[in-house]
């Protein structure tokens, strides 16, 4: 039996019919709106790949079930910025070319973002703790913290997110 | 006239059009077999084309692992992108380049000498002709073979090459956008899950298909053939519940499964072997009465882990069979498929798309030949199989678990005179080449037999004993190898094979016999290698970190160094690590000095590094596949990686090179990363450790035998 749900993806409201309301928000995201920016590594909120920001909180998609997102505001890394727009952590990533395979950079951003929201001066410590969620097999973290060093104090001095 | 040599990959691909095409005016098209597998070899291809055809790096778009278009390169690994497949580009540019310019220098009637290109213009006297590649392309003939006659430009004159360059694919994937084969959609694509054969031989008793229903809630189909079970439908995520339950219903006979014992790498000590010696024969009896020393290294099983499971997708249309793939190399896939399939080879296409780092042979291919199958008993339908995180930890092939004893007679000063490494492993080489080895085989009806017990050829570095020798001056130095044909899991090639158990072994146990005879790591290294390269990476990495002798051991805080060149013959790297040592490991700094001869992108090549050492960080610390009642490391709680707090402070230089070879650089930090640390803890703990991973217990257990 289908239902509906209706939440924010990335500023836009959307309606999502699904034939089982357990259905992972990582699925709805992907199968169901096409964004395919999230992605799958576990299922088992073990490695911070499906991370997208619900209501500014950072959490993993893969295992968390439409019914208890409705209402809810969603941002994924299409949401975080564009090509035209980056946000400066992309900017930074780039610079700092923080990426290897780049299969965990989505959920790395997006928990990144959400440090930054909070902690606008973190330590290399805080960076390293709040990355901690997510997995990087491919051995990237000190580029990664450094671009996100970068990112904030470019946000600190007035950068535009 | 005798033809010049030409690199391996161009002569096995002599087409000139295989490797450069002038599509539309202003554009270079190159085509290589090497993948991206987040190593970034795509971008260092385009900055060769780029400085070897005088064009902007702007101009170049590469195709890659196509077998419709790409040449045929075998499989992007063993470090060897660079050293063959980059000078296989150069040389193919080179070739075309000069074809152009003998055709301008007929066309103008001026002297080859005359010419030359800027921005894929050509220039007489350095002013402009009128003519440039996109003008004259369709004058100039590709299709003819490269002879290995062009001259490939010196180094000195190289622009692009040895600058940092931007990543070709950071900017999509910074945007999230749809990079990789799991992102993939084709039209009407179907959603499958396999449910797994627990081993070959076992097959399927009963299966309760109403009770995968109920789970699945959503429309699923199965599709069965032999002992192969796939669950198929529209809906991903009833395919995905049905996958996870499947495995309570259905019910297998013949199944044996790895027990606790067999995950120990001393298990391997009491198997059948396959024998033989390579290098001086058994020291004579003269080397009697001397000083011996041995000691016994083992590492357990490793998993390539990837960050997402392995994905494969697949359509088969009008008798012809398309197939993408993220794995390393899909001419040899495409040969595994036609053979297991027993498909003509002419209808079959393997393609390249990204997918998550693989660092070896994991489940990649696997999945697409799982796609491929089910593909073929669903004709028209696009099929999309991607592993569960379960699955892929359960079912990928592992690095094999391995002993390395090492065994010196040693003269008064001791300096070794003699040496053994005695090595027992598992083979490094499972991968689907090497005789249809796709694990969906075994479950087909008549399985192809298992491909024969092999290692990787010595030939091409080895795999149980790749770096089993030292480079160290020592008059005799031989290796014992064991392979075990049979062992409890599928086994095959992750990064550096070999390298980086027998580096740990090796070098850990020159620091032992330098703390024997009172001297200092560094000096007694030193004191043991004429070879200047080798030389020059330990000096310099010793610089570095200010390496100071006789800081005093057991105080909890300890440094060690240790070095090795990749293979015996490709890039140098010597590695210092500090580290706190209690109960627990806690890296704090890293240094490292690599020589890899001609730098084709060294922002590039320091992340290449980089990520060896954080891998092997890892690997040392906390992996190991853990055995009971088949494959028990089935998420990242059971098969922990490094944290981003565990990861230490890594400083990383390329030692400038007289050479212009490039050497590759994704696995050679592995060995000597991992003998530092195990010096390094040594070093601190006052006491050694010869087991990995140092995990707690082992620590605990070196500790109160002090
Ligand atoms: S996929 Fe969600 S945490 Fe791993
Ligand atoms: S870049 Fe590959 S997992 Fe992080």
């Amino acid at each position: 039996m289908s239902k509906q749900f209706a939440l924010t993806v990335n500023g836009r409201p959307q309606s999502v019919t699904v034939e089982n309301e357990e259905t992972p928000l990582l699925d709805v995201l992907r199968n169901h709106l096409g964004l395919m920016g999230t992605r799958f590594g576990c299922g088992l909120e073990q490695c911070g790949c499906c991370m997208v920001l619900i209501d500014g909180e950072p959490e993993t998609s893969c295992a968390r079930p439409i019914w208890n997102v409705a209402g809810k505001s969603v941002t994924t890394i299409e949401g975080l910025g564009t090509p035209e727009r980056p946000h400066p952590l992309q900017t930074a990533f780039i610079e700092e070319q923080a990426c290897q395979c780049g299969y965990c950079l989505s959920g790395i951003l997006i928990s990144a973002k959400a440090l930054l929201d909070r902690n606008p001066s973190p330590s290399r410590a805080e960076i390293a703790a709040a990355l901690d969620d997510n997995i990087c097999r491919c051995g990237t973290h000190n580029r990664m913290i450094r671009a996100v060093e970068k990112a904030a104090a470019r946000l600190r001095q007035g950068a535009k997110r | 006239m005798k033809a010049a040599v030409l690199p391996g990959p161009l002569a096995d691909n002599p087409v000139l059009s295989r490797w450069v095409s002038f599509p539309k005016p202003g554009k270079v098209a190159v085509s290589t077999g090497r993948v991206e597998i987040g190593q970034g070899v795509l971008t260092a291809m385009m900055q060769i084309a780029a400085d070897e055809l005088d064009v902007a790096p702007e101009r170049v778009a590469i195709q890659s692992g196509d077998t419709d278009l790409t040449p045929n390169e075998g499989y992007t690994a063993g470090s060897l992108s660079m050293q063959f497949g980059g000078v296989a580009m150069r040389q193919a540019c080179a070739e075309v380049r000069a074809l152009f310019l003998r055709h301008a220098a007929g066309a103008l009637g001026c002297k080859r000498e005359e010419l030359s290109v800027r921005d894929g213009s050509i220039l007489r006297n350095n002013a402009p002709t009128g003519h440039d590649y996109w003008t004259l392309s369709s004058a100039v003939s590709l299709s003819g073979n490269a002879t290995g006659d062009a001259i490939r430009k010196p180094v000195a004159e190289y622009k692009v090459v040895g600058r940092s360059a931007a990543r070709l694919d950071l900017a999509a994937k910074v945007f999230g956008e749809p990079t990789f084969l799991h992102d993939m959609v084709l039209d009407g694509m179907a959603h499958t899950r396999v449910v797994r054969q627990p081993n070959r031989g076992a097959s399927i008793g009963t299966v309760n298909e109403d009770a995968i229903r109920r789970a699945a809630k959503g429309p699923i189909e199965f599709v069965r053939h032999g002992n192969f079970l796939a669950i198929v439908g529209p809906d991903e995520t009833a395919v995905e519940a049905a996958g996870a339950a499947a495995p309570n219903h259905v019910v297998w006979k013949g199944v044996e499964q790895p027990s606790a014992p067999q995950q120990e790498a001393s298990w391997l000590l009491q198997r059948p072997s396959i024998d033989r010696t390579i290098g001086s024969p058994q020291p004579s009896a003269a080397a009697r009465g001397q000083q011996r020393y041995e000691a016994t290294y083992t590492r357990g099983h490793l998993a390539h882990a990837a960050i997402g499971p392995s994905c494969g997708l697949a359509v088969y249309r009008d008798g012809h069979l398309t197939v993408w793939t993220h794995c390393q190399g899909v001419y040899p896939l495409k040969a595994a498929l036609a053979k297991t399939l027993a498909l003509d080879p002419k209808s079959i296409s393997v393609r390249h798309v990204q997918g998550p780092g693989c660092y070896g042979h994991n489940g990649a291919d696997d999945a697409a030949a799982d796609a491929a199958v089910i593909a073929l008993r669903l004709p028209g339908r696009p099929i999309r199989v991607r592993w569960r995180r379960e699955e892929e930890f359960a079912f990928e092939p592992v690095s094999p678990a391995m002993v390395v004893k090492v065994r010196a007679v040693l003269d008064e000063a001791g300096r070794p005179v003699d040496w053994t490494a005695e090595i027992w492993s598992g083979s490094h080489s499972g991968r689907p080449g090497h005789g249809a080895n796709l694990l969906v085989a075994a479950a087909l009806p008549n399985p192809l037999p298992p491909p024969p017990p092999a290692d990787v050829p010595d030939a091409a570095g080895g795999g149980a004993v790749r770096n089993g020798e030292p480079l160290y001056d020592i008059a005799a130095k031989r290796i014992i190898h064991h392979l075990i044909p049979e062992t409890p899991v599928r086994t095959s090639a992750l990064r550096s094979l070999g390298a980086m158990p027998n580096v740990f072994a090796l070098e850990s146990f020159i620091d032992e016999l330098a703390e024997r005879a009172g001297k200092d790591p560094v000096q007694y290294r030193l004191s043991l290698l004429t070879d200047a390269r080798c030389r020059k990476v330990i000096e310099r990495v010793a610089e570095m970190a200010g390496w100071k002798p006789d800081l005093p051991a057991g105080t909890g805080r300890g440094r060690g160094i240790a070095f090795s060149q990749y293979k015996n013959r490709a890039a140098y790297a010597a590695v210092v690590v500090d580290l706190e040592a209690d109960e627990t490991i806690r890296l704090s700094k890293v240094w490292c000095a690599t020589d890899a001869g001609l730098v084709v992108n060294p922002d590039g090549a320091i992340n290449q590094l980089e990520g060896g050492i954080i891998q092997s960080i890892s690997w040392v610390l906390k992996e190991q596949v853990r055995f009971e009642n088949g494959v028990s490391s089935l998420d990242w709680l059971g098969y922990p990686v490094l944290r981003f707090s565990e990861v230490p402070e890594i400083h990383v230089e390329l030692v400038k090179s007289a050479s212009d070879v490039p050497l590759g650089v994704g696995e050679v930090t592995a060995g000597p990363t991992a003998a530092a640390i195990g010096n390094a803890v040594s070093h601190a703990l006052g006491a050694r450790i010869r087991d990995l991973p140092l995990t707690r217990e082992r620590i605990m257990a070196t500790l109160l035998a002090e």
